[in-house]
C-alpha cells in the first residue's frame, strides 16, 4: 500500500490518516476486484496531480465489506444487471415518431458504447455545452428518434445509464478538464470545496479529509463515480450520480441543487475527474 | 388492585404503539411459537446445522446467509428480531444434490438469525447467529 | 401487481452422470413487506413472491417458502443432483396469483 504524503496537515489530518490507513490495511492488498472471472478493476491509483488532497484515489468499492464486494465479483451475484437487461430490451425497442429503436443507428448495439462512460461528461461541440450520459441520451432520444427525453432520474434513464456503464467496465476513466470544458470543470472544482448546508460541510470535508474514517457506523469512501449509476443495498435499486450528489448535500442540512441542473453538470464533470486513472466500473453494489 | 407506575406506563405505551401503528418487533413468545409449529415442540440439538451470516452487515436490506443441514428434509429461518420472525422454509426434495441454500435476508436491527433443520428421524437440530446490522451514514 | 418482473436462472449445460450441480436463480421482484407506509402514511399492502420451487425432470428439488423478509429481488443458490439429460423447471409463485417459470436444459453424459 501507498503511503500517502500529501494528505492534509494537523493533528486532525495525522489521524485521518492514521484511521484511513488502518481500514485501507484490514481490506489488505490482496484485494482484487475482478468481475466474472475476467474484467479486471484498478480500484487504487496515483491520484490525478491537480487533487492536492489527496496522493493515491480509491474506487468506493475498497471501502465495502466482503459479503458487499463479492456482489460485485460476478454478474448473476450483482442485482443492478436485472436493470442492465431491461436497458439491453429497451434499446432494441422502437420509440418515437421516427419508429425508430437505439439499435437502428448503433447496429454494433450497447458494446458501441465502450468508451462513453470513462470520458463523459464531455465538451458537445454541437450544443457548446458539457453533456452528461443522461444528456446525450436525451439528445439521441429527441432530435434523431422524434421520442420523448426521458425522466433524468427515471428508472429508464438509470437502467440506459447502467447499460452504457456496463459495457465499458474496465476501461480506464480519462474524462478532458481542459479546453473548452475548463471553466464548466473550474465551477465544479469550486463547489466540490465550497461548504453548504447548516453543518458546513464541503465534499472534501467527507471524501478528501475523512475517507476511511467512520461516519456513524459506516466507512466514508473516496465520493469516487467511477461505480455509478451504483446499486444500493439500502435502496435496493441503481442510484444515479446527481441523486447521490443531491442526498450528499441534503445530508449537510442545504438546501441542495436539482438533478439535471448546471451546478450538479459541473460538479459531475470535476467529481469524474478525481477518479481518472481508476476503471469504469458500474453498475457497482454498494450499501 | 392497584397498578404500578410501570404497568401504566407500559400499558399507554402499547396502546399508543397500537393507535400509531408502529411495527411491532417480535417478542421471543412469536420466536418460540414460530419453531414449535415447526417442530411440534420437540427440542432441537445445536448441531448439525451450518448457519453461515455476516457478524456485521453493512445494510439489513440486503444480508447474505447460507444454511447447510446434512440429511435434514427441511430447514426453517427464523429472524428473531423482525417485526415477524418468519423468513423463509426450505424444503429438500429428491433430486436435491444437498441440503445446502443461499440467499438474500432482510434483518430490521441487530438480532439472531436462527435456522432449524428436520431430519427424517423426527428429530431437529438448530443453528443461531448474531447479526449487527451498521446504521448507514448518510441517507442519500 | 409488480412490474418487470424477469426470472434469470444460472445452470450448468452439461454434467457427468451423479454430479451434483450448483444452481442460482434471481428475479425482479419488489418484495413489498407489507411493513411499509406510502407518502400518505397509508400501509402499502402486501405483495411478495410466496412460493419457490425448482424441479427435475419432474422429481422435486427444492420447494422454498418465502416471507416478506427476503429481500427485494429474492435470490437463490443450491444444488441438484442429476443422473440423466433432462430439464429443470423453475416457477415463482406470485401473492397476486402470477405464476413465473423459466426451464434450463442439462446435458449428461
Amino acid at each position: 500500500m501507498k503511503t500517502r504524503t500529501r494528505l492534509i496537515g494537523g493533528t486532525a489530518g495525522a489521524l485521518a490518516l492514521a484511521a484511513a490507513g488502518a481500514v485501507l490495511a484490514d481490506i489488505g492488498d490482496d484485494d482484487e476486484l475482478i468481475i466474472n472471472g475476467e474484467i479486471e478493476i484498478v480500484t487504487g491509483a496515483p491520484a490525478p496531480d491537480f487533487v492536492e488532497g489527496l496522493s493515491t484515489i480509491y474506487s468506493g468499492w475498497v471501502f465495502r465489506s466482503p459479503e458487499t464486494q463479492a456482489m460485485e465479483q460476478d454478474d448473476f451475484e450483482n442485482p443492478a444487471m436485472i436493470y442492465v437487461d431491461q436497458a439491453r430490451e429497451m434499446f432494441d425497442t422502437p420509440m418515437g415518431s421516427e419508429g425508430q429503436s437505439c439499435s437502428s443507428c448503433h447496429e454494433g448495439g450497447p458494446e458501441e458504447f465502450e468508451m462513453v462512460r470513462a470520458t463523459y461528461p464531455q465538451w458537445d461541440e454541437e450544443h457548446g455545452e458539457v453533456q452528461t450520459v443522461e444528456m446525450q441520451v436525451n439528445e439521441c432520444l429527441t432530435e434523431r428518434m422524434g421520442a420523448e427525453p426521458l425522466d433524468w432520474n427515471g428508472q429508464d434513464m438509470r437502467n440506459m445509464t447502467a447499460l452504457i456503464s456496463a459495457v465499458g467496465r474496465g476501461q480506464i476513466v480519462d474524462v478532458a478538464i481542459d479546453g473548452p470544458a475548463q471553466s464548466t470543470w473550474e465551477q465544479g472544482e469550486e463547489l466540490y470545496y465550497t461548504r453548504f448546508g447548516q453543518l458546513e460541510l464541503s465534499c472534501a470535508s467527507c471524501h478528501e479529509q475523512n475517507y476511511g474514517n467512520l461516519i456513524r457506523a459506516d466507512h466514508l469512501s473516496q465520493g469516487q463515480i467511477n461505480g455509478f449509476p451504483t446499486y444500493r443495498l439500502k435502496d435496493a435499486n441503481i442510484v444515479s450520480i446527481h441523486n447521490r450528489f443531491r442526498g450528499c448535500i441534503r445530508d449537510t442540512r442545504a438546501e441542495t441543487f436539482a438533478i439535471g441542473s448546471p451546478e450538479f453538470i459541473a460538479l459531475e464533470l470535476y467529481v469524474a475527474s478525481r477518479g481518472n486513472g481508476l476503471s469504469v466500473e458500474g453498475p457497482a453494489v454498494r450499501n | 388492585m392497584t397498578a404500578t407506575r410501570r404497568q401504566v406506563l407500559n400499558t399507554g405505551l402499547a396502546a399508543a404503539a397500537v393507535f400509531l401503528g408502529l411495527p411491532r418487533l417480535a417478542s421471543a413468545q412469536d420466536v418460540d411459537a414460530a419453531i414449535a409449529e415447526f417442530t411440534g415442540g420437540a427440542e432441537a440439538a445445536e448441531e448439525g446445522v451450518t448457519l453461515i451470516a455476516p457478524e456485521i452487515a453493512e445494510n439489513g436490506n440486503t444480508v447474505p446467509i447460507e444454511i447447510d443441514a446434512p440429511g435434514a428434509e427441511a430447514i426453517m429461518v427464523l429472524a428473531a428480531g423482525n417485526p415477524n420472525p418468519d423468513v423463509a422454509t426450505f424444503n429438500f426434495g429428491p433430486a436435491a444434490g444437498s441440503q445446502m441454500a443461499s440467499t438474500r435476508i432482510r434483518l430490521a436491527g441487530e438480532q439472531d438469525v436462527v435456522a432449524i433443520g428436520r431430519f427424517p428421524d423426527g428429530s431437529f437440530k438448530s443453528a443461531r447467529a448474531h447479526v449487527r446490522v451498521t446504521i448507514g451514514g448518510c441517507g442519500g | 401487481m409488480a412490474e418487470n418482473v424477469t426470472p434469470r436462472v444460472r445452470a450448468p449445460r452439461e454434467a457427468a452422470p451423479g454430479d451434483v450441480v450448483s444452481i442460482r436463480t434471481l428475479i425482479s421482484h419488489p418484495m413489498e413487506s407489507g411493513q411499509r407506509r406510502d407518502g400518505d402514511g397509508n400501509i402499502i399492502p402486501r405483495s411478495i413472491i410466496n412460493r419457490f420451487t425448482c424441479d427435475f425432470n419432474g422429481e422435486n428439488v427444492i420447494d422454498v417458502t418465502l416471507e416478506p423478509a427476503i429481500s427485494t429481488n429474492p435470490y437463490f443458490q443450491f444444488d441438484a443432483v442429476v443422473n440423466e439429460s433432462g430439464t429443470f423447471q423453475f416457477t415463482w409463485y406470485d401473492d397476486d396469483g402470477s405464476v413465473y417459470e423459466e426451464t434450463a436444459d442439462i446435458a449428461v453424459a
